[in-house]
């Protein structure tokens, strides 16, 4: 029988992995596939909880999560065609002109 | 019995997801996320979520990566064009970056666990099948989260005006 604890390890295991995708790789639409990693690792650390609780507020929690997910998706990926349209690349290197 | 399905299921996740990270091709990121978004969904199985695991495969493998399916085909980028094209600098500080992160991540986790202790799960089945009922989550949402609830249609309905202005073609 798997405990609390082997779901919060690997809840922390596929942070890491997403946190990577987000630091090391350079495209775009990989960056964006890694935050939804990381959406998904904080999901399973709420219905953990929540079932460890006793509670279906971890479960009620996800489904916003997954909601706010929808709604970062569809506008970072509208960002993405209109990027794509001025540059030709998915580089983010390539987007730098309102760095400092 | 049910730990070698919980390892199967988590390994199935965390390979799926390696691979997501390291793949070139974008395609093949997007199906590995789908493999692990389905055996997400069995470990939600696991903790006696299927509604939440149905929710998984529907709105996550089914719509989120349909969207990012469209996007990738839309750009019809085969592969990334510059091979990992990083300039040695910014590689050096953002692996001096992530080595930090982890490492923090890896003190608060095992602080916290070792807090708790080792915790197993209650199995009073009353309790379990309250958890696991859509009845409940029902009358949880749609009561006590109620104003979150609309307050979700609001953020839905901005994102959706959003993308079509922002993707939209300048005339």
């Amino acid at each position: 029988m798997p405990t609390l604890n082997h779901f919060l390890i690997l809840s922390g295991v596929l942070f890491s992995i997403g946190t990577a995708g987000v630091f090391l790789r350079r495209n775009l639409i990989t960056i964006l596939l890694s935050i939804e990693i990381m959406l998904n690792a904080v999901n399973i650390t709420f219905v953990a909880v929540g079932r460890y609780l006793g509670t279906v507020d971890g479960q009620i929690i996800t489904f916003f999560v997954m909601t706010v997910a929808a709604a970062e998706a569809a506008v970072g990926l509208a960002l993405v065609i209109s990027l794509f349209r001025h540059r030709e690349t998915l580089s983010p290197d390539a987007f730098t002109s309102l760095k400092w | 019995m049910e730990l070698f399905t919980f390892y199967v299921l988590a390994g199935v996740t965390v390979l799926a997801s390696l691979g997501v990270v390291s793949s070139r091709v974008p395609m093949h990121s997007v199906m590995l996320l789908i493999v692990s978004f389905g055996a997400l969904a069995g470990l939600y199985v696991m903790l006696d979520a299927p509604f939440t695991a149905v929710t998984q495969i529907i709105v996550y493998a089914g719509a989120i990566m349909v969207l990012f399916l469209f996007v990738v085909m839309l750009l019809n980028q085969h592969r990334e064009d510059e091979p990992e094209a990083m300039p040695a600098s910014l590689l050096r500080r953002n692996l001096r970056a992530g080595v930090l992160l982890s490492v923090l991540l890896a003190i608060e986790v095992a602080w916290g666990l070792s807090r708790v202790g080792v915790t197993t799960f209650g199995t009073d089945p009353g309790d379990v099948s309250s958890i696991s009922s859509v009845a409940h989550i029902g009358m949880a949402l749609f009561t006590t989260h109620a104003f979150a609830f609309e307050v979700t249609s609001v953020l839905i309905l901005v994102s959706m005006v959003g993308a079509v202005v922002i993707a939209r073609r300048e005339p």
